[in-house]
């Protein structure tokens, strides 16, 4: 699992520019799936059939991270930029982000600015170390994306770096490939793009594969950490069997199953109940007309830093928690 | 062809009361030869079956533009109104708008200067607070000519002036239901299908529908969008640049670009030495939005011409941004025949 999330965690992958992550996944899954294709919006649909007697269920999982896009490069080869995805001013100043050529710069700010709590976006800038329009212009063209520049380091069991959002959730589905061995039902796992700018890969494969039941692995906010605002998560508890959250009502088929599942096995879960945010299932369970959904979330500190955590129980569990649904029958 | 953009640009079409502009369209995209059709939710759908068939290119421009909806009637006969789309309330005082099938007209009207408090001559005065007059004295009097629920648009007229820019109301998007028309004349390999769709401004819902009745294999959506070259303005904040050429989105808050195709289209401008810029910005959306998610999914790119002061009784187009507009997704088309 470290191997494979320093892998995935390492690759380029904003919004609309998944491609290293769908090649490396492809390479991952190809030897353990009856089929594999990727469709008009860059998803990557891998698909396990059943036995005939059990469920169409789809599995999903974001490939695609948040970053920063060039709007405008100014004489003196700054570059301006705009948000894909939840960016925070403060999150991204003065991290080092890195685009798909491997350009990388400084994060700063006009500092004539007088309240540090006034930070926007387009007060702000990329420092790439060009000193002309003309020379940034070699390196860098307006609507390129660049990512956190964050390798990731593990301590124990915890990991953290950049995108583990939603790399973690790829991870978990691609062990859950490899350790499905017999299930009566038919398995579309989706690696989703554009999850991040609004749930679009997630809505478009679900209309395509038509499934009977939605799960997709998230990463989920914490409550654990100093002060922070209350959320009955903890990082290592399991990982959350989601109630609901601002994209959608778990649907109570689909989280009881998981809970029982998990029960049954002795394996660690939390419930979730996550106030902002959304994820894939809440593109996938208004697809058509309407598909039963529900989400396995991973507990991650620091959501959209450079430095999202996350616990190796935490995945490992979800792998087995996700196996278990799986390899059983589905009501 | 200034015409044309006069005809579409006067009619009146808010949100959800396209029928004038609808008619217009019906008209002359029956004239270029193609065959037409209106579906449930108002979008005109015009269809110009291809030499070879097959493939299935959707256009998009929306009919609608913003403006404003009467909620009540006040016993003196004032207007109360709401606004149907974005409109900046800071735009609206001394307004003339035209109402209801009748075009009444009408002015928003605010309290003179005099009567203000020197409070509120400093800060902005909030729509709420502002009223439609139409002459009339009372309730009863204006019932006969305006009942709530009916619309108000600007009231403002095509000009030509300065240096090839025109000023105009509903720019956005007359200028792309123009360009589409234009498209529409020629025949290619391809079906085209040119869709002029309803209700853009209030949630791309008109392009849904649509999307899905065509369920083309991509798209290009012509739109008219925001141009900040302005005093006051950071360069880095300009989105557009006025007369520079056909803005290419490579993402806004309702799409990103299908790669392929944006780079298609720089190298169709390129190729053919037409100017053209790319959008520096990602803020607005449109009926990309909807098409891009229709269904399984459908290739989109979005090429828009600037306009400033857009949302406003009166926008400024440059007459060539718009001509080479036409320009460049004609033979973005072309192109898409021997790909």
């Amino acid at each position: 699992m470290k191997t494979l999330l320093a892998h995935l965690t390492g690759l380029y992958g904003p919004s609309g520019k998944e491609e290293a992550v769908r090649q490396a996944i492809q390479q991952e899954i190809k030897d353990y799936v009856d089929e594999i294709h990727e469709d008009v919006m860059g998803n990557l649909i891998a698909v396990k059939k059943g036995n005939g007697s059990g469920r169409k269920v789809m599995l999903a999982a974001h490939m695609d991270q948040i970053g920063l896009i060039v709007t405008n490069i100014d004489e003196n080869g700054f570059l301006r930029f705009s948000n894909i995805g939840g960016v925070s001013p403060f999150n991204v100043l003065h991290r080092r982000v890195v685009f798909q050529n491997g350009v990388t710069g400084a994060v700063s700010y006009e500092t004539e600015l007088e309240e540090i709590k006034n930070l926007k976006l387009n007060k702000m800038y990329i420092d790439i170390g060009a000193a002309s329009r003309e020379e940034a212009k070699k390196l860098v063209q307006i609507g390129d994306i660049a990512v956190y520049h964050a390798p990731m380091a593990d301590r124990e069991n915890r990991f953290f770096g950049c995108a583990m959002d939603d790399r973690a959730g790829c991870a978990v589905l691609v062990e859950t490939i490899k350790a499905v061995k017999n299930s009566p039902n038919e398995l579309f796992f989706v690696f989703t793009v554009q999850e991040e700018v609004g749930l679009r890969g997630a809505r478009t494969s679900a209309y395509s594969i038509n499934p009977d039941i939605g799960i997709s692995l998230d990463v989920t906010i914490t409550g654990d950490t100093p002060k922070s605002r209350p959320m009955a998560i903890n990082l290592g508890d399991g990982p959350a069997v989601k109630v609901k959250d601002s994209s959608l009502i778990c649907h109570p088929m689909v989280k009881n199953l998981m809970i029982q599942r998990a029960e049954e096995a002795g394996i660690p879960y939390q419930l979730e109940v996550l106030e902002a945010g959304g994820t894939d299932s809440g593109a996938i369970h208004l697809s058509r007309e309407g598909v039963p959904s529900g989400v396995i979330s991973i507990p991650c500190r620091y959501v959209h830093s450079a430095h999202e955590m996350v616990d190796k129980n935490d995945l490992e569990n979800a792998v087995k928690l996700l196996t278990r649904i799986l390899e059983n029958e589905i009501a | 062809m200034a015409e044309l953009l006069k005809r579409l640009t006067e009619a009146r079409g808010v949100t959800g009361n396209e029928d004038e502009v609808r008619g217009i369209i019906l008209e002359l995209a029956a004239q270029s030869g193609a065959e037409v059709s209106v579906d449930r939710m108002g979008n005109v759908i015009a269809r110009r079956p291809g030499r070879t068939g097959g493939k299935k290119i959707m256009l998009a421009a929306h009919m609608d533009e913003v403006g404003f909806i009467i909620s009540s009637i006040s016993e003196n006969g004032m207007l109360k109104f709401k606004p149907v789309g974005g409109i900046d309330q800071r735009i609206l005082l001394s307004k003339r708008v035209r109402i209801g099938k009748d075009g009444i007209p009408g002015v928003i009207g605010v309290k003179a200067i005099h009567l203000q408090e020197p409070s509120e001559r400093n800060t902005v005065i909030k729509q709420k607070q502002m009223y439609i007059d139409i002459g009339a004295h009372s309730r009863e009097e204006a019932q006969k000519v305006v009942e709530a629920g009916d619309y108000a648009s600007f009231d403002s007229s095509f000009t030509p002036f300065g240096d090839n820019k025109v000023k105009a109301k509903a720019l956005d998007d007359r200028a792309g239901c123009a360009i589409l028309l234009e498209l529409l004349k020629e025949t290619y390999d391809f079906d085209l299908i040119a869709c002029f769709t309803v209700q853009e401004e209030i949630g791309l819902r008109g392009a849904e529908v649509a999307a899905w009745h065509v369920e083309p294999d991509m798209a290009v959506v012509v739109e008219g969008t925001t141009c900040a070259d302005i005093p006051d303005v950071p360069e880095h904040m300009y989105t557009t640049r006025m007369g520079m050429g056909p803005a290419i989105s490579f993402m806004d808050h309702s799409s990103i670009a299908d790669p392929k195709l944006f780079q298609q289209m720089v190298e169709t401008a390129e190729n053919h030495s037409i100017p053209y810029q790319i959008k520096e910005a990602i803020a607005g959306g449109n009926d990309a939005g909807s098409i891009q998610k229709s269904r399984g999914g459908v290739r989109t790119i979005v090429v828009s011409v600037p306009c400033r002061y857009i949302h406003s009784s009166s926008s400024v187009m440059d007459l060539n941004d718009y001509y080479n507009t036409i320009a460049l997704v004609k033979e973005f088309l072309k192109g898409c025949e021997t790909r």
